[in-house]
């Protein structure tokens, strides 16, 4: 045993199981590793009729985390000590947010009603809609899926998606309906809602509560009955899907495959399709959920392979392994380069942090190829980081990943997408930073991401939604009532709206019941502006925005109005300007400091008086000094938000 | 150490603004409290610090006229006996308005008081109602005319501005009236809500309209003008003086020197290192105890490294109109203001400057003081 401070093994794949129960002490992550990771061997189930491999599909809160534990705790994979709540989400911040980051696979055994044993592999998906592609490869990885709704919310927008992710692969989707015990609850409603938009057959629905551990051994006795075992040739040339990868200081990059067709043995020579590159297997086995190693394992099974791959980049979700000397012809379907679709800088508040800022980031891209990052500099903010991301989740995970685990303090800049310019001399930039984009004379014109988005949401509060998406750019594409009382919304959006406030606005218009999908569409020519903010005369680099110019003076005096909010006043009067070019169209001005003194200062006062004010420099420590004006974090955050 | 200070917990009522520490309606403890008083001062680390005759004594509170002349006089008579007093000593009394009369004053006069400080606030009715004091408009003329035929030649007054709904011109009616009455001294105190104060709850739920910034610069501006012209000098902050009757007392405070404080709540300042303040905890019954055990309730407060004290020095000798001398600065510290705070000089731009060998806080600078000495802390 030995205990890390740093949080870089969080996913340490083999170790992974053993670094829970994480808890935090003084600020840092602690948690034990267990370095002999495996001890034993068992033969892998070579039987194909007694494998299932399916997965959970449900909305964020509807108690998937949970459903799976109780599998692994009735199945017998997890000891008393073992069942704390959540197993599968093993960061805390993960556990916070109630949603699992990174997809997993465990192996549980069932002794079933008929007599026989199974090998049942639950194939963990993320639930959010940044990870809409991890999810699609592990879905991909199943024959079937259980459908968790919440027998009081229902169907929401993002598990439809991930239904219909599910139905289009041919996967077997069985409803089950969870937190029954709850009073709110109305099965016969939901699973109406279910056949109606779905068109899922709910008649024989689990009824189940994963709290309170009812209808487990339904679920169980179901996945056997219902989902199929999987199909494949185990003679075949070898083709396995990675449906995720992780990197461990220990073993290099842990694998999770499952096998379609072929076997896979210890030794064997293996080439990924995608990357090109071949390793040598030098563990084969799977998470029951402790890692057991196998001598080899064939088509239709699932477990995870180490093959002595030092970089993330070389193993990507979605690429296909098969044997060197005997490859297959074609990989599997599926395969894309995941790639960013939200950047914005990140800046440590102590310049003096940028070496450390970047180990920390370097630490979390080992075990996220999605995360990306180069070197930026601002004049406001000195040298930083332009950061990529999948979406805003993505981001906030990294942002709070960075400031707990690596106890970095942080100025964000806002987010923005790629926009792809096309300059008057014919030639094409890809712009990801208001700052990168060239002056207005040299540009033809301006490309934006569009998405199309579906926002699921009751029929009280279609207004709110649609006056949202109208006032967001978007084109409507059609308004659908899914039931009597459930809508579905569909709009085609430029995305750079969608990462602005999208989603707390669309909490807010909908007292948070609808629920959003997205997909990327296109690029559509827009007429965008940067947005300037100056302080004084001065533009603040790390506050300009791009903008649709339709927006540009609303946006602007809106800005302007908020950051004089957060801006302390000073000995003089700061100026608070939105400018496009040299054209200002907003001010607010922060009034000059007039009066700030302490009228009576005697024996008794003097020490208590005079550390009030070192706690209140103390607190402006955290400021950032543009020109002569000391400026909050708050007021790099201001820019995330919009007024309503 | 040659300064005394002597705080004096009890009040008759507690005003909402105040955070001082003071206790009412305990008049048992008031009577053995010049005991208490002597007893702490005749410890072995107090005699030890008091080896020179005392040139300021000073009886803050509370209300320190709550103690009779008598017991004034007993406390002086030790005081006389050891560590002594200087035949020119500041010796000063903080008297309510309310609790003084021609006969306790001649009292306090005969016991060696020189200097009376009243706390008059304002001599405006419905002003000295909201600031919860107890005397009236007349009792407070009366009591300063009974100091004069008392024999009391050093006499201050205590005005607050700023009160909530004051207009400048009630105020400047309250600073002539108090004109007539030709104090040597005047302490002016823009009034402040302190936290943990009646005044910062009301404050807090909105009851206390106080005035905007500008309001308070301009009335703080109107004291000035008025009283240079009357011929004061502003000396601190929210202190002006007669030539030549500045508190000595406080002026220990403000050029960091030394300073005993005795009784419950009471600071002390010794010249230890680069210095360390003490404090008896607010707290009577623990006070008598003590001492009763023959233990010195005073705790260390804080000991200052060589910045700190540097830090403090400017934090305090900038309030002043004679500032700071660079070059007893640099003999003391090693190093010249400019040198060790190169960034907070910087930010106090031309509202400070080094002038004949002193930096000093202009006025304007006065008024934004904490938020400009905040960077030398």
């Amino acid at each position: 045993m030995c205990v890390a401070e740093k949080s870089s093994e969080l996913f340490c794949g083999m170790t992974r199981y053993s670094l829970f129960p994480l808890q935090k002490r003084g600020g840092f992550v602690h948690y034990s590793i267990r370095i002999s990771i495996i001890n034993y061997t068992e033969k892998s189930l070579m039987d194909r009729s007694r494998i299932r491999n399916f997965s959970i599909i449900a909305h964020i809160d509807h108690g998937k985390s949970t459903l799976a534990d109780r599998l692994l705790e009735t199945t017998g994979a997890l000891t008393d000590r073992e069942k704390t709540n959540q197993f599968l989400d093993k960061l805390d911040l993960e556990r916070e947010r109630g949603i699992t980051i990174k997809a997993q696979a465990v192996r549980l055994k069932y002794h079933a009603d008929d007599g026989k044993d199974y090998v049942l592999n639950l194939i963990d998906t993320p639930g959010h809609v940044d990870f809409s592609y991890e999810v699609s490869r592990s879905l991909a990885a199943c024959e079937g899926g259980l459908l968790v709704v919440d027998a009081s919310q229902g169907v929401e927008a993002q598990t439809l998606a991930n239904v219909y992710l599910a139905i289009d692969q041919n996967l077997e989707v069985f409803p089950v309906l969870n937190k029954i015990d709850l009073p709110g609850a109305e099965p016969a409603r939901i699973k109406q809602e279910i056949e109606e938009i779905i068109g899922l057959d709910a008649s024989d629905a689990v009824e189940a509560s994963a709290k309170e551990g009812i209808g487990i051994h339904e679920i169980l006795e179901a996945i056997v009955a219902k989902i199929p075992p999987p199909a494949g040739d185990a003679e075949a040339p070898l083709k396995a899907l990675i449906f995720d990868s992780w990197y461990d200081s220990y073993q290099g990059v842990i694998m999770l495959v499952r096998i379609f067709e072929g076997t896979l043995k210890k030794g064997d020579k293996i080439k990924l399709m995608a990357s090109g590159r071949s390793h040598e297997v030098l563990k084969i086995g799977a998470f029951s959920p402790h890692p057991v190693e196998f001598p080899e394992m064939a088509a239709g099974e699932v477990g995870f392979v180490i093959a002595g791959i030092k970089v993330l980049q070389d193993a990507k979700v979605g690429d296909t392994v098969t044997h060197f000397h005997k490859p297959a012809e074609t990989p599997l379907e599926g395969f894309k380069e995941v790639k960013p679709m939200v950047y914005s800088g990140l800046y440590p508040i102590d310049s003096g942090e940028y070496d450390a800022l970047r180990d920390a980031m370097e630490k979390l891209r080992l075990n996220d190829s999605s995360f990306s990052f180069e070197p930026e500099n601002s004049l406001a903010l000195g040298f930083g980081f332009r950061c990529g991301f999948l979406g805003l989740l993505h981001m906030e995970i990294i942002q709070e990943r960075l400031e707990r685990e690596f106890n970095m303090e942080l100025i964000t800049t806002a987010p923005t997408v790629r926009y792809r310019v096309i300059t008057t001399k014919g030639e094409e930039l890809i712009v990801d930073s208001a700052n990168k984009l060239p002056d207005v004379q040299y540009i033809d014109h301006i490309l934006e991401p569009f998405i199309v988005a579906a926002v699921h949401v009751p029929n009280e509060y279609v207004g709110g939604v649609l006056a949202l998406c109208e006032e967001k750019r978007g084109i409507q594409r059609e308004i659908k009532y899914l039931t009597s009382n459930r809508v579905m919304v569909v709009y085609e959006l430029p995305l750079n709206e969608i990462v602005l406030d999208f989603y707390d606005r669309l909490k807010t218009v909908s007292r948070g019941y609808a629920s959003l999908d997205y997909d990327f569409l296109d690029y559509r020519p827009s007429e965008l502006v940067r947005l300037n903010i100056l302080i004084n005369g001065e533009t603040v680099d790390a506050l300009s925005l791009i903008v649709h110019r339709d927006k540009s003076q609303l946006r602007g005096r809106d800005l302007v109005e908020r950051m004089k909010e957060f801006i302390p006043r000073q000995q003089f009067e700061v100026a608070v300007q939105a400018a496009i070019g040299n054209k200002v169209v907003a001010r607010a001005t922060v009034k000059a400091l007039r009066k700030d003194v302490t009228a009576k200062c005697y024996g008794g006062d003097i020490t208590r008086k005079r550390k009030l004010l070192e706690k209140q420099k103390e607190g402006k420590k955290r400021m950032k000094q543009v020109g002569n004006v000391e400026l909050p974090q708050e007021a790099f955050l201001a820019i995330l938000k919009v007024k309503e | 150490m040659s300064s005394l200070y002597i705080h004096v917990p009890f009040c008759r009522t507690k005003c909402p603004y105040c955070d001082f520490f003071s206790v009412t309606g305990q008049s048992s403890e008031l009577t053995s409290y010049p005991e208490r008083l002597l007893q702490q001062l005749s410890l072995a680390p107090n005699r030890e610090r008091l080896q020179t005759p005392l040139t300021t004594v000073f009886f803050g509170g509370g209300t320190p006229s709550l103690l009779s002349p008598t017991a004034v006089a007993t406390i002086l008579n030790a005081l006389e006996t050891w560590p002594g007093i200087v035949s020119q000593a500041e010796i000063s009394l903080e008297a309510n308005p309310g609790t003084v009369n021609l006969e306790n004053l001649l009292g306090y006069r005969a016991a060696g008081i020189n200097r009376l400080s009243l706390g008059i606030q304002s001599l405006h009715a419905g002003f000295l109602e909201r600031l919860g004091r107890s005397h009236s408009p007349e009792e407070a003329t009366a009591a300063f005319r009974q100091a004069r035929q008392a024999g009391f030649t050093n006499l201050s007054c205590d005005l607050m501005f700023g009160l909530p709904g004051q207009r400048r011109k009630d105020l400047m009616k309250d600073l002539e009236a108090l004109l007539r009455l030709e104090p040597e001294h005047l302490s002016c105190y823009g009034l402040t809500v302190e936290e943990a104060t009646p005044f910062y709850h009301l404050h807090r739920a909105g009851g206390l309209p106080l005035p905007e910034e500008e309001t308070y610069r301009e009335l703080y501006l109107s004291i000035q003008d008025r009283l240079l012209a009357a011929g004061y000098t502003h000396y601190e902050i929210s202190n002006y003086a007669r030539p030549g009757h500045a508190c000595r007392h406080n002026l220990t405070y403000w050029r960091r020197q030394a300073y005993l404080g005795i009784g419950a709540g009471a600071h002390s300042f010794f010249p230890v290192g680069w210095g360390e303040r003490w404090s008896v905890p607010p707290d009577l019954a623990a006070y008598a105890m003590q001492l009763e055990r023959g233990e010195d309730p005073a705790l260390m407060l804080e000991s200052f490294d060589r910045r700190g004290a540097m830090a403090e020095t400017l934090y305090l000798g900038l309030r002043t109109a004679e500032g700071v001398a660079e070059e007893a600065f640099i003999r003391h510290f090693g190093e010249g203001v400019m040198a060790a705070f190169p960034a907070a000089v910087a930010r106090c731009g031309k509202h400070l400057a080094l002038q004949d060998g002193y930096w000093r806080m202009d006025l304007a600078g006065w008024l934004i003081y904490d938020h400009l000495i905040e960077a030398f802390l």
